[in-house]
């Protein structure tokens, strides 16, 4: 885990208030809203939550790589002060790869088939250093021996079927590292990887995270994950936050009934179980988008829910200090 | 992949050996007689018999069938009925004509057809989509003589801008021509070639339009797409190297056959403008029952189409990488 040196150094990325709606045949509705992040260098922040709870549409939005389908509609992205959301495209263009990266969940489908792994980092390289070809292969081989890519040279020259799932991620790592930047987004990193490797991959982003001094940004369906690399941890439930702590704080006092619920479901490596599965131990499944409850929208999952639970949304407040939740049944402590 | 070329060439013979036999066997069923034509209507059964006999006609089919085969051993396919000449060699003579053609057209078409339709998926559901969609139900529904009738009619009649029929120099030895200082020998043949290979060109364009807009839709919508996206990279990197690269991987697939279907089209395109190809002489050869003609035809034909096909699927092979030959 991270020292605490970067406590006061600015954060590098600060989301507030950031709201995405989906427009579909159903209409127009949020799958993501009231959003607040800040991450500062060396930090990692942890969103947890599971299948559907907008994770994705919160980490696509912070490159602005929203599906055709989705808008941010209120909001503030600001990365290193500059806000994202009122840049031209090709400022936008300029930061992504450069000032912030992203690792995807299956790095099969995420590298181009037909591209060899090194073309694939080179061309990043080439985009925002202005280098020429020997400069940008030297870059990317560096990249490569940088996550331990066993054989870096020849991996270079291979294309992305020809590799190990985990050497994939590498790949797609050093592919998001090529440029150095600033702020890491990754979403889900070691879901489709074994589970032997899903352990070797999440320490390298770790120790390279520490390392390099990145501000992490990581999406994960597992609280033995967030436990393990955790600084912050913000938990998300149909869109919302509904409880934000240190992680420290978080796993002494869990406040909101939904991270009980997923402490609950921690039942570690149940061998031939996913970590998707473990969570539906919950009872019931998060409600559909485009048909949330009214009040509160765990409710009808929620073991303690009153009436009013059914009729008002909870504020998110900070119930102790620097640890917030949006639940009414934890009065301040 | 040397391995698996050599291997494809070895399956050339069984597959040129059929060709024979199905042409073979289609000929002996349609009614007529070379010896009836040849001779003209004013011959005697006698004469007619003499001349059927001197032509071999009068054998058997297996043994006509196994004379022809025993002489195409030796690189012989017989002489022309009606030409007095090896069928090799008027072949030979005309072959050039018909490939150019073809490879023009094929080239336009795949021209025509990857601009439009890159253009169409860019702009899904746009006015200029529907219009290219709908361009390209025309060529796909419209006959190819209709087609080259319609452009003579339009650029050569009407406009006079270009020549109605006949062909320039060969093209590579116009190029030839251009490099030694006489650009107008190119000129020339460029012109003639364009309104045969346009109206061969229309319906293959129009199915590789189709095929690249669909493919192109399905491709960025991949993740790798979003990847591209995510290193900075501008759009139209991102079409190109990303998205093209990845949608023309079916569209090489299909372009194989769109070669067997353009030297089907030539035969009627080189009809109607006079091009000295080999579509021509089959129409003569046909109506002529100048069966060793035909029959040498047919067989040029199929090898072309097969050797073409095992070009592309070389060229697939190279193309994407996870393509294994075996
Ligand atoms: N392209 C899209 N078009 C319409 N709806 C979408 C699209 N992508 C996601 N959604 C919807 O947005 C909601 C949030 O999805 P998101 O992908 O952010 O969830 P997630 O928390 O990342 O889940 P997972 O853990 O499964 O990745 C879901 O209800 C999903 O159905
Ligand atoms: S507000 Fe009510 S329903 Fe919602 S989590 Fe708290 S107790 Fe449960
Ligand atoms: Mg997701």
């Amino acid at each position: 885990m991270a020292a605490e040196q970067h406590s006061d150094s600015p954060p590098v990325i600060a989301v507030s208030d950031l709201t995405v709606e989906i427009r579909s045949d159903r209409g127009s509705y949020p799958v993501v809203a009231d959003m607040a992040l800040a991450v500062r260098p060396g930090e990692t922040l942890c969103i947890v939550g599971e299948s559907g709870c907008g994770k994705s549409m919160t980490a696509l939005s912070l490159l602005r790589l929203l599906p055709e389908a989705a808008r941010v509609t209120r909001g503030e992205i600001l990365i290193d002060g500059e806000d994202l959301l009122a840049m031209n495209e090709h400022r936008v263009e300029d930061l992504r790869g450069e000032r912030i990266a992203m690792i995807f969940q299956e790095p099969l489908t995420a590298l181009n088939p037909v591209l060899t792994i090194g073309e694939q980092i080179a061309e990043s390289v080439r985009q925002h250093r202005k280098v020429g070809h020997r400069a940008a292969m030297q870059r990317t081989l560096e990249t490569l021996q940088l996550v331990q890519m066993p054989d870096a040279a020849r991996r270079a020259r291979q294309f992305p079927h020809e590799l190990s799932g985990g050497m994939r991620q590498r790949a797609m790592i050093a592919l998001a590292l090529a440029c150095d930047p600033r702020i890491l987004v990754a979403d889900e990193p070691t879901t489709a990887l074994d589970v032997t490797i899903q352990a070797q991959i999440l320490g390298l982003i770790e120790d390279l995270q520490q390392r390099l001094g990145t501000a992490l940004i990581l999406i994960t369906h597992d609280l033995g994950v967030v436990a393990e690399v955790a600084d912050r941890v913000v938990v998300m439930y149909a869109g919302r936050r509904v409880e934000e702590a240190s992680v420290y704080e978080l796993f002494d006092h869990p406040i909101h009934p939904y991270t009980l619920g997923l402490m609950g479901a921690i039942p570690r490596s149940v061998p031939g179980r996913s970590a998707a599965e473990r969570l539906t131990d919950i009872a019931g499944t998060v409600p559909p988008p485009w048909d949330l409850p009214v009040g509160c929208a765990f409710a009808p999952r929620c073991p303690g829910a009153s009436a009013r639970c059914f009729a008002e949304r909870p504020p998110f407040e900070e119930k102790r200090p620097g640890h917030f939740a949006a639940c009414w049944e934890h009065v301040h402590d | 992949m040397l391995a698996y070329a050599i291997r494809r060439l070895l399956l050339l013979v069984p597959m040129a050996a059929g060709m024979v036999i199905v042409t073979f066997a289609l000929l002996l069923m349609v009614p007529g007689d070379p010896a009836h034509v040849l001779l003209g209507p004013e011959a005697t059964p006698d004469m007619i018999a003499n001349l059927r006999a001197s032509l071999g006609l009068d054998n058997p089919w297996y043994v006509r069938l196994w004379d022809y085969f025993a002489h195409l051993l030796q690189g012989d396919m017989g002489r022309s009925i009606f030409q007095n000449a090896p069928v090799s060699q008027i072949i030979a003579g005309r072959l050039g004509a018909t490939i150019e053609l073809a490879v023009v057209a094929l080239l336009l078409a795949t021209l025509i057809g990857m601009t439009l339709g890159v253009i169409a998926a860019m702009r899904q559901g746009s006015l200029i989509d529907t219009a290219t969609m709908l361009l390209a139900q025309l060529g796909v529904s419209m006959p190819v003589y209709w087609m080259g009738l319609l452009l003579m009619l339009g650029f050569s009649v009407q406009l006079n801008w270009l020549p109605a029929i006949g062909r320039g120099a060969p093209l590579l030895d116009a190029f030839g021509a251009a490099l030694t200082g006489r650009p107008q020998v190119l000129a020339d043949s460029l012109m003639h070639i364009l309104l045969p290979a346009l109206a061969l060109a229309a319906y293959s364009a129009a199915v590789i339009s189709r095929l690249v807009r669909t493919s192109m839709l399905e491709v960025l919508r991949e993740d790798f797409i979003r990847t591209a996206y995510a290193k900075g990279l501008r759009r139209p990197r991102v079409v190109i190297r990303h998205a093209l690269r990845n949608a023309l991987l079916p569209v090489l697939s299909v372009i194989g056959m769109q070669f067997g279907i353009l030297l089907g089209g030539a035969v009627l395109v080189e009809q109607i403008f006079a091009w000295p190809g080999l579509g021509q002489l089959t129409i003569g050869a046909i109506s002529q029952r100048d069966l060793p003609l035909v029959q040498g035809i047919t067989l040029t034909f199929a090898l072309t189409f097969a050797i073409i096909n095992l070009i592309v699927d070389l060229l697939y092979a190279v193309v994407d990488p996870r393509v294994r030959l075996g």
